[in-house]
């Protein structure tokens, strides 16, 4: 069952949108103080279309995948799907969350070790009551690549790889007929053999049944193997976004260049110094600026701009499919965008 | 003369339900300041073998062949001479950083911890020493009062560095010492574990199943499987040109991003890594080989060379040759 032949199918330029977050603020409080978590995201998913999340630890980027599943309420903002914005109430979130659905990393830790993979995976539907248990734990066994599905039934997670169990993680996710997976770094604990084969399966499941798919990751090598758009995220905002062949081959914001000159066998490393900063504490002007090589080696205050990096808020990118970066330099190369 | 010389190394592991040969027959070696990657994925026998070399495996496992680091036996060491030997000759950095720490000692006590009791340093010294390894890995002196749980996981992986560095070793080895830290984080930590290679000529034995990470450090790169070493060589003839199909599967598992070949086109492997209680017959990888022939399941596949400084265990480079 190799999925890796699954062939990458033609990226349409034009998606309806289905799932998105507009001017999307989410705050918490940490240690007496606000940490804004996620500051002012736009970020649109089109039907059948998979974008990959990317950004460092901290960066805010599960906050927002959490309040797109609607596990966590926007602070202002509002998350809508297929054009309706989100309502909070018990049952109306119950009907949203059997079309988007959660993949989390680590199956290991997200599946019961003393449930079997046919009541892993019958949960849901249950609990939604569907009719037909067995015919949809099947259906959803065999799309998840767990053929034939029946002989996995009374099997338990331990008795299963790495790569089977994030499988039935999948197909817990499936047997509820989503439209959209939101997956939260889904090979991120698989070994690298299988992480290949678990990637091309999200392919395969957009090309037969059109899932879209937001794909939070720190892995830029995942974003390129998969995703359509991408979308960085640095302390709370997305700083740049757009078709993965532009952002990942010309990447115009510096914390974008940044992150792709630290993968290896780059030819000249930018390797930032210092952890990402604190959500309690945005620096004011650009977000980035404390960090930012571009100011740093003087490139900046040669192009006249490095008074706006300091002291000029940047402004929250609007949810639109072409590159775009939020960066006071690269406005000068490129006018208008 | 190499550092450190691994010659028919093997592990068995003795649980209820019978022996698990966790190591199979590993022979390689480390010149001094080189440094030497070992890939594979989790039950390759990669951090058993890392283990093996300090004798840090539980009492079931058993090792068999031998180890020398610098013309010494470590398998027939007394244990005062092994004790010696561990952080002063050779220290390994593990895994998981939040877990190596003790999150009740301050991280300075913590590095002193092997300088005194090696009695290496008294305790004004000490200090002194802990302050310059603090240096050493980037972090400000002051931070020898900090708790584990005060760092970020970068910060604690550079005090795990740093403790290894304590007393001086010529061997390092680092078992994932990246894994679970942010790409940039990440960045920062190989960036200083070249150059401690690099400028106090330490030799290291990183452990890890990127294989591109590995390339970038490491000099020679050994890609282990089912407990053996199946391709051996330059790191990056292994990584861009791999004779071993399974070498050539862990390359592709990280695509270069911009190489168009790769996509949309996530590359893997069918199967599962083989339970090693029951590992296939003839070449163990054959099942899941998409290049395997019908003698892979039942010819006996060794190291054959294949090229300058290599070598591979695969039918097809040993008909190439």
């Amino acid at each position: 069952m190799t999925e890796t032949q699954a062939a990458a199918e033609a990226v349409s330029t034009t998606r309806p949108t289905l799932l998105e977050a507009r001017d999307l603020h989410v705050e918490f409080a940490s240690r007496g103080r606000r940490a804004r978590a996620v500051d002012g995201v736009n970020l649109a998913i089109g039907a059948g279309e998979i974008v990959a999340l990317v950004g460092e630890s901290g960066c805010g980027k599960t906050t927002l995948a959490r309040t797109l599943l609607g596990l966590e309420r926007p602070t202002s903002g509002e998350v809508r799907y297929g054009g309706n914005v989100l309502d909070y109430r018990s049952k109306a979130l119950k009907a949203y969350r059997r079309q988007v659905q959660l993949v989390l990393q680590d199956p290991m830790g997200s599946l019961n070790p003393r449930q079997t993979v046919y009541e892993a995976v019958a949960e849901g539907p249950r609990i939604h009551g569907l009719p037909d248990e067995r015919e949809v734990v099947t259906t959803a066994l065999s799309r998840a690549g767990l053929r034939p599905p029946d002989r996995f039934f009374l099997r338990y997670p331990h008795e299963l790889s790495g790569g089977q169990r994030q499988r039935v993680v999948i197909a817990g996710a499936l047997a509820l007929d989503p439209k959209v997976l939101i997956a939260d770094e889904p090979v991120a604990s698989l070994d690298a053999s299988v992480r290949g084969e678990i990637l091309a399966l999200l392919l395969r499941l957009r090309a037969d049944l059109g899932l879209s798919a937001l794909v939070v990751t720190h892995d830029l090598g995942l974003a390129w193997n998969i995703a359509d758009r991408v979308a960085v995220m640095y302390l709370g905002r997305i700083v740049e976004s757009g078709p993965v062949e532009q952002v990942l081959t010309a990447p115009r914001h510096p914390y974008t260049q940044a992150l792709m000159s630290v993968l290896p066998e780059s030819p000249e490393r930018v390797v930032l110094t210092g952890e990402p900063p604190d959500p309690t504490r945005i620096p004011g002007g650009c977000r980035f600026h404390a960090r930012c090589q571009v100011l740093a080696s003087g490139k900046a205050a040669e192009a006249g701009v490095d008074g706006k990096c300091r002291s000029e808020l940047l402004q929250i990118l609007p949810a639109v499919p072409e590159a775009q970066a939020a960066c006071h330099y690269a406005a000068l190369s490129q006018p208008g965008a | 003369m190499s550092l450190l010389e691994l010659d028919d190394v093997s592990v068995i592991y003795r649980i209820a339900s019978g022996e698990v040969p966790a190591v199979r027959g590993v022979s390689l070696s480390l010149d001094s300041g080189a440094a030497l990657g070992v890939a594979g994925e989790s039950g390759s026998g990669k951090s058993t073998l890392a283990m093996a070399l300090l004798r840090l495996l539980p009492r079931d496992a058993r090792v068999g062949g031998r180890i020398l680091l610098d013309g010494e036996d470590v398998l027939t060491m007394k244990w005062g001479r092994m004790r010696a030997v561990r952080w002063a000759e050779a220290s390994i950095v593990f895994q998981g950083a939040q877990h190596g720490l003790n999150p009740v000692r301050r991280v300075g006590d913590q590095i002193a911890e092997p300088l005194l009791v090696h009695n290496l340093a008294k305790p004004d010294a000490a200090r002194k020493r802990v302050a310059e390894l603090l240096e050493q890995v980037g972090l400000p002196a002051w931070r020898a009062r900090s708790y584990p749980h005060e760092l970020s996981g970068g910060q604690r992986q550079r005090v795990m560095i740093a403790m290894a560095l304590a007393c001086s070793p010529r061997l390092i080895i680092a078992d994932e010492p990246t894994t679970a830290l942010d790409v940039m984080v990440q960045a920062q930590v190989l960036t200083l574990i070249k150059e401690l290679v690099a400028e106090h000529g330490i030799s290291l034995i990183m452990i890890s199943h990127d294989l591109s990470v590995l390339a970038d450090v490491c000099d020679q790169l050994a890609v282990m499987y089912a407990g053996r070493v199946v391709e051996h060589g330059p790191s990056h003839e292994v990584f861009h040109d791999a004779r071993h199909p399974y070498s050539r599967a862990l390359a592709a598992a990280f695509p270069t991003v911009g190489d168009p070949v790769s996509r949309l086109a996530p590359k893997g492997l069918g199967g599962d890594p083989p339970d090693p209680m029951q590992l296939p017959t003839g070449c163990s990888f054959h099942p899941r080989c998409p290049v395997a022939l019908d003698e892979c399941a039942t010819m006996d596949v060794e190291l054959w060379a294949a090229g300058a400084g290599r070598t591979a265990a695969c039918v097809h480079v040993q008909e190439a040759s």
